[in-house]
This record gives structure tokens, C-alpha cells and sequence, in this order.
């Protein structure tokens, strides 16, 4: 009787992985901004070479795009002990680097301290240093291996989705040729693609046992412009776009309504924030506009969120609550409303700090006409559309608001170096889940802490509450109570309004027909995080 | 072909008219968002359709009809009076000043001036008005890009500098400076009238990448280059034809200068 | 042309290299963004790797000493340091040249086929209605900006660097045009005609071998005029040439990369000129 149920598993088995193994194999192609700038995977400063490492490189822990939990990868578990400054990894055994060569805990000891050199200046390493001190890798046996910290780490564990272990004989120097990951770099043209191929020596299996992935190849081709690039999909030449802009949704989803997917709220937001540095060369006066609580939340009162997710977005974007986006499972505050469209009240509150109308224009108390200007950087379509709202409805409060598109680098300068500036309009992504990857953000002592960087001491009380709050979330292990700390630093940010909230962008993505087991999520990479588990259609 | 030449300036005087005038034919002003109706297609209300944030496009084709149509040939004026000054000059003094004003002009042919652009953006203050942003980006326009012209100017005068008729007038005891500017250039119209249409839709097109430094015409003011930019969104070309309006309407009026200034009579 | 008048052709060559080069560099020295980088805004990385990012810009910094360098470096064949591409520029400009040369080859010869196309029938046949209908023609193609022209061509399926001849050939056309008036106007093409000679020999027996010189002149010009029109048509296409890379170093304010490529820019513009200025007969130079 067990030996029929066995024979009838195997052929149900047998049946399943038939129309898997007709499926495997092909070329997947999509598109990158630029030619990424390294394949050390160590050294990945820009999404170019980030795509890359996500496809070839292997990691300890993945943070899993979908439930955005840590899932076991190389490790295959792990223990963080020492109030948070010792990991302990157990690592997969029998398993090969595509080269054949075998994986162990040298090659992660390695891997580490080469990261942690503090001259190597990469960020992958500098998300690990709270503070200054030796960071030590030493291996417990071939397959073990532990890192101790100088200081504790708050979700130390998810920063390992990043560090892609290489070679020990490679350390420092790696590239994503002999890698862990399902896929390896072997060729590049500069300018036109990147190919990656199927490692054949990849440890994962899919529930059948067939080895992954199933695609034989990637194919990246390097394409700045959006247009052709959904003109080349809509052709067929490339498979799948992460990031379509509201526009091009719009127009695909009219060409080929199934291939166009809305995956709601994403973890990109748009922000605009108010220059409050003292030592900026703005008049006094202006000065006092922007430091005043009343002031920026009656700005944030008379915008009409609702009509720049609609019209700017073309209804591909929800009102910002606040400063995370609601695609942060665990993180996001659920007791935080959305700030509502009332320009009546933005009046009344701006008559409290002496505000007045004066015919058709808004005066401050000296009867200085208010009006500023709103920079953001140009080329982005939706963002001039919101700059272009928010001048109307700013309008009707009698503020003229003027919209200055700028290139990146004018901006940059402006923001970090000579502030001279009114207010700026940027979206920012939270590639990092955890509120611990917004340290350098919301620390009044940061040089990006944009509003009012780098102060000595906090120039306000809120700013200090938050100081102490995110201090606070970075000292404790339990994450439920970090989470009641960062709760409390989003309820004083939506208080104080030091940045206004805009909208959180959808994720809006293509996939061709052709892909079999695409299940886009709303994180980057949002079509292919599950890339060894796609295949093609050949026909 | 005198005719069409007077049946073009009348022409291109109706549609000087017809933009000075914007503000009493726009069927609406030009900076109301119908936000109801964003990317509406032509209809009794929006006779050429809104725009993504639902502003009536025929009210926005007039108004920026009007502003590029002023600025860009004042811009194009300045520059072909600069290329007519430098190149001719150059030219007409002969020898080493000839060869260094050749030289000068290759130099400025071959600077990247959108440096120069973004410096001037830096210095401006960010909330200057939008008419004073855009007329200093069409002087701007206008001061370099004298060069292509300038070029051909010094040519066509370094030629007839050896003519018959200015050796005539010279023994005739005219100054050498006064031969210049009554004799020579006036000689090098055609050439100057030609470089002059030319650089008025080269203009009013640059005005429109500008928008990308923050110089030129600024939200909500529209301008004929930006309505013009909008076709680079390639959905638009056949779905949405109305689209097209800015471009005819500037090639009409390209084309209306060309016979106005006698491009066409050659033949 | 005598040998000394080529000698000073080559010594203005060199100046105006040299100066384009330095000034190139003190423009974007001089603009906004000069030593900003897009780490300065990364969340991620420690103020001190943010500071060693800068490190590089220091050298930039003194443009004069920066520019004597790198002349120095020119001498022994070496270009210089893309920082932004983190690739050295020799091997940048190699890679991307023949996708230029393509697009400028592409360009130069569709601009030349069709302006030559159109203007030899107006010059065999005159008829107003076909000088009005080339003059509407010509202005089309004034009009349309380069990257929509550029972008229609990615539309139906056709390269866009077609764009490149589009935006060549109203010169090209106007050019010839005139000229082959003219020439069809001189006394030995009368009395060739006169004697009854065929229209093709008279082409190109008579009319060519007097157009050969100002011919190539325009040529000259045609070719800086595609160089002009390559960047924004690549950068729509992207296609990876030299043109992009201008655009790419434009953005990243990659001094080192905007030097070299200003003075490419100034070398293509005085060969071309001064090839232009050498070979036409003064007659002719009016109607360029």
C-alpha cells in the first residue's frame, strides 16, 4: 500500500515538474539605467550594479521581498546574542560557488572583513558601523561562523541581505563572475547589456527537486529612455519593467491591459520640506515663516493630496499619512490619519502667528507678501505636475508659490552645501524597512538630516524628542518595543510637519505574458525578486 | 512673387495680432487647472483639449504663441546683428584680425555654453518673475548664438571687401568704416534675412530645453517650445492628433517668415 | 595655398584646442554642482565615506593647475579619469566612437542624398510651385525638435539616428540648390547646352568637377552640424556614443570627461571650417 502511494506521489511529482521542465530555459530581458558602476559586490553604490548584485550575488539572509521577513539563504539559521552585538551563523553544507570551488565559513569570514575595512568607504559596510571599533569575523569550524560588533546593532540581521559572499582568495577584489547566486556575469558590453547565465552549481532546488533557476540566461540592456523602453516591451524584446511611470502605465494599460499591473502603495514617497537652517542666506523673516509649526502645517493643509495623487499621478499614488508608507508592514504607524485638505483652517491658523490677507495676497505680520519658491529637480513628470497644483491651491490662500526645476546636481548643492534655498520638492525611497536605516535622517546632528542638518545641539525640543527616541529604538533587541518608540517619532513628525508628506507612489510594473511565475511585489526588485523561480514561455 | 511676399507679411501680421491679442480670444486663462477634465480630448469647451492638469490647450497655445513669438525674434535680431558686427568686421579689417575673429568664432562654436546657462541660473534669485526669467533666457539665446551665423557673414563679406564696387567707392574717398556698415553689410542682407528666420524656430525650441536648468519660462506661463516638448510623450503622435497643433502652427508661421522675407523667391 | 598659410591653419588648430580645452574646464568649474555627488544625499553611507567621496574633486579644484596636468598627461597619450563612468576616457571614447561615426556617417550621407535628391530637379525644371513646396519642406524639418523627430523614426520601427540626416539636409539642400543655380548660369554650361549636350553629361562633366570644392567645404560643415545633432538623437536612442557620454558628462559634472570632449569638439569644428574656408572658391562661401 505505501509502496502504490509512494509511485503514485512520484508520478504526480513526475506530471508537475513536466510542465516546469518545458518551461525552463530562455533569456529573460530587462532594462538598466546605466552600466553599473562595479560588480564587487562590495562596493554597490547605484541601482545599476545593485540589480546585478541582487541576481548573482549569494547571501547569508534574505529579506523576503514578499512577507519582508528574514528568511534563511547561506545561513541556515542564526543566533544574535550580546544584546545585539554578536551573530552567530550555521551555514548551508556541500554547497559550490559557480565555479565548483566549495562554499565555507572562510569565505564568510572573509567576505566580512574585507567589508568592515573602514578605507573601503562602502556603504554596504558603513550600514553595520553605529560607532568607531574593530568589527571581528572568525570562523567556528567549516561551517559556522560568528561576527562580534563594538557596539550593538538594531535589526542587525536584515543588513545581511546586502552582503554577498564571495571567495575567500577573492576578498576585497570580487566580481560577479564566481558567485553564489543563481546567476553569474559573463559578458558585458558598455552601454549596451549586461548577460548574466544561469549558475549551474546554484544549491537552490524547487519543491520538485529540479534545480533552479530555470531561465538560462538574463539579459540587461542599459536604456535611459522610458518611452522606447515600453515601445521595446510592447515589441517584445524585453520581458518585464519595474517602476513604469503613471504615463506609461496608463498607455500600456490601454495596449494590453493584463501586462500592466497597479501594486499599490509603494515605498516611495514625495516630500517637500522647508529650509530651516539658520545660517542660510534667506531674510529673517522667511526664516521665521519656516521655523514656525503653524506655518508649515497650514502649507500642508492647503494642498490637496487627493487631487495631486489623482491628477499628478493619474490615480496611481495614496496620500501620504506619513513617514513611512503603509508597503512597510511591520514599521508603519496604523494610528496616523491622513493630514486632510482644508484651506479654511490653513487661514485661521495662520492668522494665530499674525498672518493676514491683504486683498487677494496673504501678509505676514510686517506685511511682507507671502511667496517662496519651491525647487525640485526637472525631468520628472509628475513631480512638475505637483509643483504645478500645489501653486494653484496655494493660490487660493493668497500665497504665490514660485516653481523652479533644477538639474540634480544644482539641487544637491543647493541643499547640502550653500542652502540657499526656500523649500524643496524630492522622493526619497526607503530601500531600508527599518527605521535603524533612517538614523543619519532624523539625528539633528546628520548632515542629512535635511531641514536643518548637522546642528550641535538640537535647536528645537522636538527635535531632541526624536533624538532620544531614535536612540532609544536603536538600544533594545525587542522589536515590539522599537516599534512603540518609532510610533512615537512618526506622531511628532506628522505633529511638526519638518517635512510635508505628499503622496506614496504606487508600484507600477509590466510583465510580458511570457513570464511564467512572476508575482510582483511592491519592494525593489519588484518583477524578478523571485528571478530563479521564473521561466519563459517559448511560444 | 511680390505678391505672396505681401500676402505672407499680412499673414504674419494677423498672427502677430492674434497673439498680442491672446488674452481676448483664449477661450479660457491659460493657468486654470479644470482638474475634473485633465487630458481631455477637443470638444465645444476645449476646442483643442486639455493638458494633463486639464488647462485648455488653445488658451495655452495663444498665450505662449504670444511670448515666443515676441522674444524669439528680438533674440534672433541679436544675434544676427552680433554675427553681422563680428563676423563682418572681422573680415572686412582683413589679415590678422581675419584670421583671429575666425578663430574666436570656432572657440565659441565649440565652448559648452550650458555651463555658462547654469551659472547665470545659480546667480539669479529663485523667485524672480517669470516674464524677467524668460526675456533673460531669450537675450541669453540671443548672445550665443551669434556664432553659425557670424561664420557665413564673414565669408560673404571677406569676398567682397576685394569686389569692384568697394574699390570704386573707396577711391571715391568713403571712409572705411562707413563702407562697412552702408555698403557692405546691407550687400550681405539675403545672407543675414536667411540666418535671421532660421534662428527663430531654433530659438523658440531651445527656449523649451532651458526649462530643464530652471531658466526660460517658468509654471504656470506656457511657451511655444514647451507645448511643442510635449509630443516627446511618442503615445501622443497618433493617438491624440490635436497634439500636433503647436508644431503646424509653428511651421506655419516658420513658413510664413520664409516668404515674408523672400526665402521663397529665388527660383 | 602656399606652405606657411597650412602652418598657420595648424598653429590656430592647436590654439584654439588648447583654449577651448582650459575655458571648457573654468565653465564647469565656475557652475553650480561643480563636486556634488549623488552619495551626498545616501542615507546609507558614514559621513566619513560621504567626505572621502570629495577627496577626488580637490584636484579639479585649481582649474589652472588642474588643466596643465592633464596637458601633460595628453602628451604621453593618457586622457585622464572618468570619475563619474569610473572608466579611464581613452578606453570611453574608443568603445563609443564607432557608435558616433555611425550615427555622424548616417547622417552626413542621408542629409547629402536627399538635399542633393530634391535639388537638382529645382535646378533642371524651375517652377515655382517646386521651389515653394522645397521651401515648406525645409522649414518642416526646422520646426520638429530633434529628439521628436528622433523618437517618430523608434515608432515605426526605423533607427532614429535617421533623425541626424533630416536635421542635415535642409542645408545640404539649400546649399546645393543655390549653387547648382549658379553654376547652370556660367557662360561654358550655356554653350555646352548650346551645342546640345545631354542634361547627365552635362552633370557631370561640366557642372561637378566646378562644384568639387565647395562641395567638400560643406561637407565640413555637415559634419559638425551631425556632431551637433548626435547628442540629443542618442540620447533619445540610447544609443551609447559620444554624444551620450556628453550628456552623461554634462550631468555628472565629470570635468575631466567634459575637457576632453571640448576639445574633440573644437578640433572637429576648426578642421572642418578651415577645410571649409581652404578649399572653397571665394564665390561660393556666401551661400553656406
Amino acid at each position: 500500500m505505501i509502496r502504490l502511494a509512494h509511485a503514485i506521489y512520484g508520478l504526480l511529482v513526475f506530471l508537475l515538474a513536466l510542465p516546469l521542465w518545458s518551461q525552463s530555459g530562455g533569456e529573460l530581458h530587462f532594462t538598466i539605467k546605466s552600466d553599473p558602476k562595479t560588480t564587487n559586490p562590495l562596493l554597490v553604490e547605484d541601482d545599476s550594479s545593485e540589480i546585478v548584485r541582487y541576481l548573482t550575488g549569494g547571501v547569508l539572509i534574505r529579506v523576503n521581498r514578499k512577507t519582508q521577513e528574514n528568511q534563511p539563504e547561506l545561513a541556515t539559521s542564526w543566533k544574535v546574542t550580546e544584546n545585539g552585538r554578536r551573530i552567530t551563523f550555521k551555514l548551508r553544507q556541500g554547497i559550490q560557488f559557480s565555479d565548483g570551488s566549495p562554499f565555507t565559513s572562510d569565505d564568510v569570514v572573509a567576505t566580512i572583513t574585507a567589508l568592515m575595512d573602514p578605507k573601503l568607504h562602502s556603504s554596504t559596510g558603513d550600514a553595520f558601523r553605529a560607532g568607531s571599533g574593530k568589527v571581528l569575523a572568525q570562523t567556528q569550524g567549516k561551517y559556522a561562523a560568528t561576527v562580534l560588533f563594538p557596539q550593538p546593532i538594531a535589526g542587525l540581521e536584515r543588513l545581511f541581505d546586502q552582503v554577498a559572499i564571495s571567495p575567500a582568495r577573492m576578498a576585497g577584489k570580487a566580481d560577479a563572475s564566481t558567485v553564489l547566486g543563481p546567476f553569474m556575469v559573463t559578458e558585458q558590453k558598455a552601454g549596451e547589456y549586461v548577460l548574466l547565465r544561469r549558475n549551474p552549481h546554484y544549491w537552490k532546488k524547487d519543491s520538485a527537486g529540479h534545480a533552479l533557476p530555470y531561465l538560462d540566461a538574463v539579459r540587461l540592456y542599459i536604456m535611459q529612455n522610458r518611452d522606447t523602453e515600453l515601445l521595446r516591451f510592447r515589441r517584445g524584446d524585453i520581458d518585464v519593467i519595474n517602476n513604469l511611470s503613471p504615463d506609461l502605465y496608463e498607455q500600456l494599460h490601454a495596449q494590453d491591459a493584463s501586462a500592466a499591473r497597479d501594486l499599490g502603495p509603494s515605498a516611495e514617497s514625495e516630500e517637500l520640506w522647508f529650509n530651516q537652517v539658520a545660517r542660510s542666506p534667506l531674510p529673517e523673516y522667511k526664516k521665521a515663516w519656516f521655523r514656525s509649526e503653524n506655518f508649515r502645517r497650514a502649507i500642508s493643509m492647503s494642498i490637496n493630496r487627493a487631487d495631486l495623487a489623482r491628477v499628478a499621478f493619474r490615480g496611481h499614488a495614496t496620500p501620504s499619512v506619513g513617514l513611512l508608507s503603509p508597503a512597510n508592514k511591520f514599521w508603519f504607524d496604523q494610528s496616523l490619519k491622513p493630514q486632510g485638505y482644508d484651506p479654511k483652517g490653513a487661514l485661521e491658523l495662520l492668522q494665530q502667528d499674525g498672518f493676514h490677507k491683504d486683498g487677494e495676497v496673504l501678509k505676514d505680520k510686517a506685511g511682507n507678501a507671502v511667496v517662496f519658491s519651491l525647487i525640485t529637480n526637472s525631468g520628472n513628470k509628475p513631480r512638475e505636475r505637483m509643483g504645478s497644483l500645489m501653486q494653484q491651491d496655494l493660490a487660493q490662500i493668497g500665497i504665490k508659490l514660485n516653481f523652479v526645476p533644477l538639474d540634480f546636481p544644482s539641487i544637491i548643492e543647493r541643499i547640502t552645501r550653500t542652502f540657499d534655498y526656500e523649500a524643496c520638492m524630492l522622493g526619497l525611497t526607503n530601500v531600508d524597512l527599518d527605521p535603524d536605516g533612517q538614523m543619519n535622517v532624523w539625528l539633528s546632528s546628520s548632515d542629512l538630516h535635511q531641514w536643518n542638518p548637522a546642528q550641535k545641539t538640537p535647536e528645537t525640543p522636538w527635535e531632541k524628542n526624536i533624538d532620544k527616541l531614535m536612540h532609544a529604538q536603536a538600544s533594545t533587541l525587542d522589536r515590539n518595543k522599537r516599534r512603540a518608540e518609532f510610533d512615537k517619532v512618526q506622531e511628532i513628525v506628522a505633529a511638526e510637519n519638518p517635512m510635508l508628506y505628499l503622496v506614496d507612489k504606487n508600484a507600477l510594473v509590466a510583465v510580458s505574458s511570457r513570464v511564467k511565475g512572476a508575482d510582483p511585489v511592491v519592494l525593489t526588485p519588484q518583477t524578478f525578486w523571485n528571478v530563479e523561480y521564473l521561466s519563459l514561455n517559448r511560444n | 512673387m511680390k505678391r505672396v511676399r505681401w500676402i505672407a507679411i499680412g499673414l504674419l501680421g494677423l498672427v502677430f495680432l492674434g497673439a498680442l491679442g491672446a488674452s481676448f480670444i483664449a477661450p479660457a486663462s491659460y493657468e486654470k487647472q479644470f482638474r475634473e477634465d485633465p487630458d481631455h480630448p477637443p470638444s465645444r469647451q476645449y476646442p483643442l483639449g486639455t493638458d494633463d492638469l486639464g488647462r485648455d490647450r488653445l488658451s495655452r497655445l495663444l498665450y505662449g504663441m504670444r511670448i515666443s513669438l515676441l522674444l524669439a525674434p528680438a533674440a534672433a535680431l541679436i544675434a544676427t546683428l552680433l554675427a553681422a558686427i563680428i563676423g563682418g568686421a572681422g573680415a572686412y579689417a582683413g589679415g590678422m584680425w581675419d584670421q583671429f575673429t575666425r578663430a574666436f568664432i570656432d572657440l565659441f562654436l565649440s565652448l559648452p555654453w550650458l555651463f555658462l546657462l547654469l551659472t547665470v541660473r545659480a546667480v539669479l534669485p529663485l523667485n524672480i518673475p517669470a516674464v524677467a526669467s524668460v526675456a533673460i533666457t531669450f537675450v541669453l539665446l540671443g548672445t550665443l548664438g551669434w556664432a553659425a551665423s557670424a561664420r557665413v557673414v564673414s565669408a560673404a563679406v571677406r569676398e567682397m571687401r576685394n569686389s569692384e564696387f568697394v574699390l570704386q567707392a573707396r577711391a571715391a574717398g568713403c571712409g572705411r568704416w562707413r563702407l562697412l556698415f552702408a555698403h557692405v553689410l546691407p550687400n550681405v542682407r539675403p545672407i543675414l534675412l536667411a540666418q535671421f528666420w532660421i534662428s527663430v524656430p531654433l530659438f523658440i525650441l531651445t527656449e523649451a530645453n532651458l526649462g530643464m536648468l530652471g531658466l526660460g519660462v517658468t509654471e504656470p506661463l506656457p511657451s511655444w517650445g514647451n507645448l511643442l516638448r510635449e509630443l516627446e510623450n511618442y503615445s501622443a503622435f497618433a493617438s491624440s492628433p490635436w497634439l500636433w497643433a503647436p508644431l503646424v502652427s509653428l511651421f506655419v508661421v516658420v513658413s510664413l517668415f520664409q516668404f515674408a522675407l523672400g526665402e521663397g523667391e529665388y527660383a | 595655398m602656399t606652405l606657411r598659410a597650412i602652418g598657420r591653419q595648424l598653429i590656430t588648430i592647436v590654439l584654439v584646442a588648447l583654449f577651448g580645452g582650459l575655458l571648457g574646464a573654468l565653465l564647469v568649474r565656475l557652475a553650480p554642482g561643480f563636486g556634488t555627488h549623488d552619495e551626498d544625499l545616501s542615507t546609507q553611507l558614514s559621513a566619513a565615506s560621504r567626505q572621502a567621496v570629495h577627496a577626488q574633486d580637490e584636484a579639479e579644484r585649481h582649474v589652472f593647475t588642474y588643466y596643465l596636468h592633464y596637458l601633460g598627461g595628453l602628451v604621453h597619450g593618457d586622457f585622464g579619469y572618468s570619475r563619474s563612468l569610473d572608466r579611464p576616457i581613452s578606453e570611453l571614447l574608443r568603445d563609443r566612437a564607432p557608435e558616433t561615426l555611425r550615427s555622424i556617417g548616417t547622417g552626413v550621407c542621408g542629409g547629402w542624398l536627399l538635399g542633393l535628391a530634391l535639388a537638382l530637379p529645382a535646378t533642371w525644371k524651375r517652377s515655382p510651385a517646386y521651389s515653394t513646396l522645397a521651401t515648406l519642406i525645409t522649414g518642416v524639418f526646422l520646426c520638429i525638435p530633434s529628439a521628436v523627430l528622433a523618437l517618430l523614426f523608434l515608432v515605426v520601427g526605423s533607427p532614429g539616428r535617421i533623425a541626424i540626416a533630416l536635421i542635415v539636409f535642409p542645408k545640404v539642400f539649400r546649399f546645393s540648390r543655390n549653387l547648382l543655380l549658379k553654376t547652370y548660369a556660367m557662360p561654358h554650361i550655356l554653350t555646352a547646352k548650346a551645342r546640345g549636350l545631354g542634361g547627365l553629361r552635362i552633370l557631370c562633366w561640366h557642372v561637378f568637377p566646378n562644384l568639387a570644392g565647395p562641395m567638400l567645404a560643406l561637407a565640413g560643415v555637415t559634419v559638425s552640424m551631425a556632431l551637433g545633432a548626435a547628442i540629443p538623437v542618442e540620447v533619445v536612442c540610447d544609443y551609447p556614443g559620444i554624444g551620450q557620454l556628453a550628456w552623461k558628462a554634462a550631468l555628472a559634472r565629470d570635468v575631466p570627461l567634459l575637457v576632453n570632449l571640448t576639445l574633440i569638439i573644437a578640433v572637429i569644428t576648426v578642421v572642418a571650417n578651415s577645410f571649409a574656408d581652404l578649399l572653397a572658391p571665394a564665390a561660393t562661401r556666401d551661400l553656406i
